[in-house]
């Protein structure tokens, strides 16, 4: 399950956001902080987490203290599931 | 006239209680700052300059977040005599070595004499500064307790001389912090003065604001303005705008907001981005001036931003235009007010080719220019060619501007300031042609790329990218390219490279966006490496950057042709 929600946010992040289809990125590297995901794209994964997972992330928590990488990400969408 | 100070100090007098403005920060009350609470803050950071040693007159540098401290010390300093100037503060995204080298190219020009920063910070400004620099103090938020009651004695700032400087202003980059827009009270007031009057602005307007103060949109229209005229300003934070765009029409909606500035980028962002949900409950019938302002103004861009609003209210005669720049304080142009917008339909290729702007044939490619509007009233425009002399109505060439409200001055870069006049025009670097009174901004002649508002110079991001192993000095453009979807430029960086193996080009490729994003103001998202000599070399490196992203733009085109 985590590991699908990975792959799955790893694809959307790449395609819709870095705009690099066929890159993968690792599911511990930092994206906010590195500045991967900028800040205006955070609302576009907020809403994708939404649609696809039923999650909802509130604004306040669009932050690397929030989450920072992708198994970050996923825990948190698998603990609101 | 009166000077900034004069006038606070004016408004405290007449309005002690009235809510200057209130500050709206994700996840605590909305916080409303009375005029009394303002002259205390400020009188508080004003006795901290003088305990400090910092003298009227003296350029202070603050570099603190988005909230109260900056509020207050930026009044503060007003207060003291002292000129402001605010500093983006360090993003979580940028490198702090990047962010020291900045910090120390603007110490180096502006020679401040002093740094306001919060504790945990100090380390980090103090290493920014050289040996035997300017800055004599560095001054931490945390020693300041505005809660003491003040003394209004005789604070510095009312002796100040209406000619004399009150703030400077920066944008971003290397380039951007070595070029400080310095502007005096009077030019300040001239201009609050007139575009008070084209706005056609009354007690009851209400400013709403999420830009960013260290921006002269946000700094002049959406917090000296309303502060200075006794409009009241609900402000909101630029982190939590860009993260819930919906604030700002709640913000509307629950203050009665009746004007606002955005970027272009900022309707798109509004259109796609806000869910019905975060919309439950909204009324933008109050809003009577949105003007778009800053960057390249789409009318595609107005047209999303209606459609998806109209329905809570919106009003189309809402949307206006505004052609802006710090060194004539902000406005030059307004938009909107008693007509609507004008939308030019012009031919493409004459444009383009010819430097006309023609107005569009049935059947040719064409192009829908929004007007800027017409020059506020102590402003005037003259469009010149490159010999300055003036040219016609719908021909294209560089913007010129005469007013009451020009900068003093490059701050202590004399060489810029001559080269930006000629016979007392001011020469904005900008094109643009007229049609009657009617000011259209057509492109840019200076080196410049706006990303969301944010002014950009690709010199800086390609020394940047030549900081990558396998990047080469002087084999590596940047240049912004319109992006419709997203309302706003994006940058493309083209750099030659040697190695043909593919692990290698894509290491090349992600090191050179990480360092430019790590490194500045933007997001780096293109990136296209190509062979040795691809490059078109000319004697300038503008004119290189222009070549080389017509040669780029005709490669994707064709790409996507494929």
């Amino acid at each position: 399950m985590h590991d699908e929600i990975v792959q799955q946010l790893s694809a959307q992040i790449a395609t819709a956001i870095l705009k690099q289809p066929g890159k993968t990125l690792k599911p511990d590297q930092p994206l906010i902080s590195s500045g991967l995901i900028d800040s205006f794209s955070l609302v576009d994964l907020a809403l994708f987490v939404e649609d696809t997972f039923g999650v909802h992330l509130d604004d306040a928590e669009l932050n690397s203290d929030t989450f920072d990488t992708l198994d970050q990400l996923a825990a948190l969408i698998e603990s609101r599931q | 006239m009166l000077n900034f100070s004069q006038l606070l100090l004016e408004n405290y007098r007449d309005a002690p209680d009235k809510t200057a403005l209130t500050v709206l920060l994700s996840g605590k009350p909305d916080q409303p700052i009375t005029y009394t609470d303002l002259i205390r803050g400020a009188a508080a950071w004003d006795a901290a300059y003088t305990r400090a040693g910092v003298l009227p007159g003296e350029v202070v540098i603050l570099i603190l977040q988005h909230g109260f401290d900056l509020i207050y010390a930026y009044w503060g300093a007003i207060l003291h005599g002292a000129i402001p100037s605010i500093m983006p503060f360090l993003t979580e995204k940028l490198q702090p070595e990047r962010y020291r080298s900045d910090l120390a190219s603007l110490i180096s020009i502006t020679r401040p004499e002093c740094l306001v920063t919060y504790r945990e910070f100090a380390s980090e400004a103090r290493a920014a500064v050289p040996d035997g620099s300017s800055v004599r103090v560095v001054m931490l938020s945390e020693d300041v307790d505005i809660s003491i009651t003040p003394d209004l004695a005789a604070p510095g700032g009312l002796e100040r001389a209406p000619e004399s400087i009150v703030l400077l202003q920066h944008s971003s980059g290397t380039t951007g912090l070595q070029k400080g827009v310095a502007l005096s009270h009077q030019a300040v007031l001239n201009q609050l003065r007139t575009y008070a009057k084209t706005l056609h602005l009354v007690d009851s307007d209400v400013v709403v604001s999420w830009l960013p103060l260290y921006h002269d949109m946000g700094l002049i229209a959406g917090f000296l303005m309303p502060i200075l005229l006794r409009i009241p300003l609900v402000l909101l934070s630029p982190f939590d705008w860009v993260r819930a765009p919906y604030r700002l029409m709640q913000a509307v909606t629950h203050y009665k907001g009746t004007l606002s500035w955005l970027p272009n980028f900022a309707y798109n962002f509004c259109a796609q981005k806000i869910r019905d949900r975060d919309l439950q409950g909204v009324d933008l019938s109050s809003w009577r001036v949105i003007s778009n302002c800053s960057e390249p103004m789409r009318y595609a861009s107005h047209q999303a931003f209606y459609e998806r609003f109209k329905a809570y209210g919106l009003k189309e005669s809402a949307l206006c235009t505004c052609y802006a720049m710090a060194e004539n304080v902000f406005a030059v142009t307004q938009g909107g007010l008693d007509a609507p917008v004008m939308v030019d339909e012009i031919d493409r290729d004459a444009m383009q080719s010819q430097k006309l702007a023609k107005p569009a044939e049935e059947g040719n490619a064409s192009v829908k220019m929004l007007s800027a509007g017409i020059p506020i009233s102590n402003t005037q425009v003259k469009i010149v060619d490159e010999r300055h002399r003036d040219v016609g109505d719908r021909t294209i060439g560089e913007v010129a501007l005469h007013s009451d409200c020009m900068l003093t001055e490059y701050y202590h870069r004399p060489d810029a300031t001559a080269k930006a006049f000629t016979r007392g025009w001011f020469l904005t670097g900008d094109y643009g042609y007229k049609v009657g009174d009617q000011v259209y901004v057509a492109g840019r002649k200076k080196e410049m790329i706006i990303v969301g508002g944010k002014n950009v110079y690709p010199m800086d991001l390609e020394e940047l990218a030549m900081q990558v192993k396998g990047v080469h000095p002087g084999r590596v453009v940047a240049f912004g390219v319109f992006n419709e979807t997203v309302g706003t430029e994006e940058v493309v960086i083209v750099a030659e490279v040697e190695t043909r193996s593919q692990e290698e080009r894509e290491r090349i490729a992600d090191e050179i966006r990480q360092t430019v994003t790590r490194g500045s103001a933007i997001a780096l998202r293109h990136v296209l490496l190509v062979e040795p000599r691809w490059l078109i070399k000319t004697s300038s490196g503008k004119n290189a950057r222009m070549a080389n992203k017509d040669k780029y733009l005709k490669q994707i085109a064709k790409e996507n042709d494929i």
